[in-house]
């Protein structure tokens, strides 16, 4: 028993960062199903319906339901397919989408802890590279393969045209991509994704507005993020530019041969990859765990929990009045837990201030993925050849022209 | 130690799937198979703590050159190369040739006193922390003493792309 420690302890590091993948997971796939649940209904809302509502107190538990379906449903395998590509694809999809997290820092100060006398400490994030924009970039571009790898192995016209399709879309659109954030890298003078958000710290224009990326710096990266964003939607294949799998010409486009969970790996791989974007985002324009406010402003560190407050009461009320038995039972049961938390982030400081950094980021990572969910309820799709107009005739030189101006910008004033 | 386990297996993995892209009968899987030997030439070059050198191999090979590879076979009838003959009926000259170049090889690592057994080329690097930042090392040496031979690589590749458009543009 004592050996197994010790070995443990030595290798404490390893040990480390094993319980973080796992817990990383965790998080991440539950967080992926909800993801499901607040995309249908927030277009619901917007195209003034319910949405899901049967399942569980206000449809909280559909994601639970799709997922058990997924798992039992019959999993076919078409004639003619070629049986080892086709099951590579979506494996691919899934587990590329997945890793590119693990490069993601979430927050500034490392976590530190203590079990059986010895100290440890780890840092918010699976690992920290050195060259971790570079190696979300390569995941990036190695998840072409799955799209078109299921396309032509369904060894069906439509799947194959949508394959087609979405290859070269992510082939045009990561040119773009990777141009526009070249600025950043030049302000930052650094891969790293946490010195890049180090670079961001501080204020400008007399404390008032933070120094992020997106309007700081010698040449402010407004036209960087602009490009970013467009190509991250169409990298990631959503709407509007979700023309790998326009139902009205390609039925369901790459993945119309694919059921069951081999489906649902195609379908989490693409909410995934909308939260790895999302969180890029964050961290090279908007300035990652940074606060908006001065930092003499000592009254926005209880923002988080008067918000977890405000939603607990909200879900209190609501749940009283809700129809069902169950609701009546759960949602005051959470609403009373979300008070709890919020009541305890007031009367222990050191979590408060440590949670600061987290609760920026991640609030910063949900309002992107609001505004992709936004955009899908209310902009209709591309045409193919707009969609390469835009990315080769648009994005591409105005990324370029972005990093000559963020160059020339460095040149003449320097960095800040 | 670790460093050999490393090595090892990733030499492993890019001969074996190397093997395997020259006998499939498909092409696509003969490109994944490519794509699996890049990537365990990619995971050689992190082992020798060239971190900037592995991840532009897997962003411009695996990411680039492959898919477009991938992307030409899918338009390719593929049935119609699948009963063609898979080899040339050069396997005599092949063979010689193969074993000619194998034969160099060997002499100059025999010479070099690196054949397995006499210690093989797994080099005990030093730890990371002690290096310099690999992608200003690369670029310092791009754009000092290697400056003229990068623009012309880069003169080439421009000529190359214009060609490809220009040629691309006649049919229409």
């Amino acid at each position: 028993m004592t050996d197994i420690i010790n070995i443990l302890r030595q290798h404490s590091f390893l040990v480390i960062a094993l319980v973080k993948c796992g817990l990383l997971l965790f998080i991440l796939l539950t967080v992926l199903a909800y993801l499901s649940l607040f995309e249908r209904k927030v277009l619901a809302h917007i195209q003034s319906r319910w949405g899901p509502y049967r399942v569980g107190p206000h449809g909280l538990l559909q994601p639970l339901a799709d997922g058990l379906k997924f798992l039992f449903k019959e999993d076919p395998m078409p004639a003619g397919v070629d049986r080892f590509v086709f099951l590579l694809a979506p494996f691919l999809s899934l587990a590329l989408a997945l890793t590119s997290l693990a490069v993601i820092p979430f927050g500034p100060q490392p976590l530190r802890f203590s079990i059986l006398g010895t100290q440890y400490e780890t840092s918010l994030g699976i690992v920290d590279l050195n060259i971790g924009l570079l190696v979300l970039f390569a995941i990036t571009a190695l998840g072409v393969y799955g799209v078109a790898l299921a396309g032509w192995a369904s060894n069906s016209k439509y799947p194959l045209l949508g394959g087609l399709r979405s290859s070269a879309q992510m082939m045009s659109y990561e040119l773009a991509l990777t141009m526009s954030v070249v600025g950043v890298i030049l302000m930052a003078g650094s891969f790293n994704l946490r010195e890049i958000v180090t670079a961001q710290e501080g204020r400008m224009f007399f404390g008032l507005l933070p120094r992020w990326n997106v309007i700081a710096g010698p040449f402010p990266q407004i036209i960087g993020f602009f490009c970013y964003f467009v190509a991250a939607i169409a990298e990631t294949n959503r709407a509007p530019f979700d023309l790998p799998e326009a139902e009205s010409e390609l039925v369901a486009g790459f993945n119309t041969e694919y059921a069951s969970f081999k489906f649902a790996m195609f379908f989490m791989g693409e909410y995934a990859n909308m939260i790895t974007v999302s969180c890029l985002a964050t961290i090279m324009f908007f300035g990652g765990w940074t606060s908006p406010f001065p930092s003499a402003w000592s009254w926005t560190h209880f923002i988080p929990s008067a918000l977890l407050a405000v939603l607990g009461v909200l879900l209190l009320i609501d749940g009283i009045r809700y129809e069902t038995i169950l609701g009546k039972l759960v949602l005051p049961g959470v609403g009373t837990a979300l008070c709890a938390l919020s009541a305890l982030l007031l009367f222990f400081a050191p979590v408060n201030n440590y949670i600061q950094g987290p609760f920026w980021f991640l609030l910063k990572v949900f309002i992107f993925i609001f505004f992709y969910v936004w955009m899908r309820g209310t902009l209709p799709r591309f045409r193919y050849d707009q969609l390469m107009a835009i990315g080769w005739k648009i994005l591409l030189p105005l990324s370029i022209a972005n990093v000559l101006l963020t160059s020339l910008g460095i040149l003449k004033w320097g960095l800040r | 130690m670790l460093d050999k386990v490393i090595f090892y297996f990733f030499a492993a993995i890019a001969v074996g799937s190397a093997l395997l892209m020259i006998t499939r009968r498909s092409a696509v899987h003969s490109a994944i198979f490519l794509t699996t030997t890049l990537l365990a030439t990619a995971g050689i070059f992190l082992q020798l703590r060239a971190e900037f050198l592995f991840i532009v191999q897997i962003i411009l090979y695996v990411g680039g050159i492959m898919v477009l590879f991938i992307f030409v076979i899918m338009l390719v009838n593929l049935d119609v190369a699948a009963q063609q003959i898979q080899y040339s009926r050069q396997k005599w000259v092949a063979l010689a040739l193969a074993l000619a170049l194998a034969g160099q090889v060997g002499a100059m690592l025999w010479r070099a006193g690196k054949l397995p057994g006499q210690g093989l080329l797994v080099r005990g690097v030093p730890a990371a922390e002690s290096l310099p930042p690999n992608a200003e090392a690369v670029a310092r040496s791009l754009f000092g003493p290697y400056m003229l031979s990068f623009e012309i690589a880069s003169l080439l590749l421009l000529v190359a792309m214009i060609g490809a458009v220009v040629m691309a543009k006649k049919k229409v």
